[in-house]
């Protein structure tokens, strides 16, 4: 009986290897700043452990080509950086592939490296799956986003109405209240008999006019 | 009497629709088939819209604040002005429903001139200011005046 469910669990374990691919995780999208760095992550699930053999690689697509190059790889726990291409002497590999991450890190941005870095990652035996890109935007400044400001301006005025009316009202109660302890002896039959007039008034419509 | 006072809640309520409608309608410009601004940036195709968001220009979004914000005011001050309608005392003026009122009135005037002045320029013939433009401006001196009217408003009887 125990075998039967020891075989059974390793069937479907290796069944299971079999049909769940390696899935790749990226960002979408990074902003950076002309000639600032950015940290470009990457990492996997695999139903496996992480194998020594474990393999990086990252690909390079400026916007409006058609190919990409190879810019970066890891693999026999050896990272290779890109000593030829757009990326020489920039490039820089700060991932743990016993971690699972393999990240790059690029140095000195400039507005042609805009573009997709795609990356693939390959965990033997598991080394089918879809490789996952993100696309780097490099900005002078980095822009507002919709609705940020109109947001804030919105949230401080109204914050700052609210803040007004509660200090008004605060110091109204505090004011009625050091009054109020201080002439409790002499006021309080006036002010209960003035409490009794205004609650007969039938409320209606009370006309108005203007005065200069 | 009554008369004043159902001229003024006009009025009043005229400037809530229409500071409403010139912040929700989407038609501060437009371009023939094309309105855009204050929100979208709408061009329609066979009957059909097909939308996408504005930039997301600094002006812009102070311009979407100040609009809602100058709203948001009026109708304050229109539950206000209802409040203090039946809770005022004898011979008192209407003091924090024109103060709300004249804010509104600020605001809407600063965004007003803030589009005015950053908007793009016309390109063609067909770009022009839409209903929207129109209705906010239209908006300033109709909330300026309410406004004044309940500065100088006092509480009979």
């Amino acid at each position: 009986m125990l075998s039967v469910l020891a075989l059974t669990s390793v069937v479907l374990l290796s069944l299971a290897s079999q049909i769940t691919a390696i899935v790749v995780y990226t960002s979408w999208e990074k902003h950076a700043l002309v000639g600032s760095d950015v940290r470009l992550s990457c990492s996997f699930f695999s139903w496996h452990w992480t194998s020594p053999d474990v393999t990086f690689s990252w690909q390079y697509r400026p916007d409006g080509a058609k190919e990409g190059i190879s810019i970066f790889h890891y693999g026999g726990g050896v990272a290779y950086v890109d000593n030829k291409g757009p990326f020489r002497d920039r490039l820089e590999f700060v991932g743990n592939p016993s971690r699972r991450d393999g990240s790059i890190l690029i140095k000195e941005l400039d507005f042609s490296d805009n573009g997709t870095f795609t990356c693939d990652a390959k965990n033997p035996p598991d080394i089918v799956g879809h490789s996952s890109s993100v696309r780097l935007l490099v900005f002078e400044k980095v822009p507002v986003q919709a609705g940020v400001v109109t947001g804030a301006i919105i949230g401080v005025v109204l914050g700052l109405l609210i803040l007004i009316v509660a200090i008004y009202y605060l110091m109204r109660f505090l004011v009625a209240r050091r009054v109020f302890s201080l002439s409790m002896s002499k006021h309080g039959k006036k002010g209960k008999g003035k409490e009794g007039t205004q609650q007969k008034q039938i409320p209606k419509v009370p006309p108005v006019f203007i005065s200069f | 009497m009554l008369a004043i006072l159902l001229a003024t809640i006009v009025l009043h309520l005229t400037d809530l629709i229409i500071l409403f409608i010139s912040t929700c309608a989407n038609a501060w410009r437009t371009d023939g088939v094309r309105n855009y601004h204050l929100w979208y940036d709408c061009t329609q195709k066979n009957g059909e819209a097909d939308c996408s968001g504005t930039s997301d220009a600094d002006w812009l979004q102070a311009v979407q604040a100040l609009m809602v914000l100058a709203t948001i005011f009026c109708l304050i001050s229109f539950i206000f002005f209802l409040c203090q309608l039946f809770t005022l005392v004898k011979g008192g003026r209407f003091f924090f429903t024109a103060v709300f009122q004249v804010l509104a009135s600020l605001f809407v005037m600063s965004g007003a001139i803030i589009y005015t002045v950053m908007s793009p320029e016309v390109k063609n013939d067909n770009d022009a200011y839409g209903y929207a433009f129109v209705l906010a401006w239209l908006a300033f001196p109709l909330t300026l005046i309410s406004g004044f009217i309940y500065i100088v408003l006092r509480k009979k009887e």
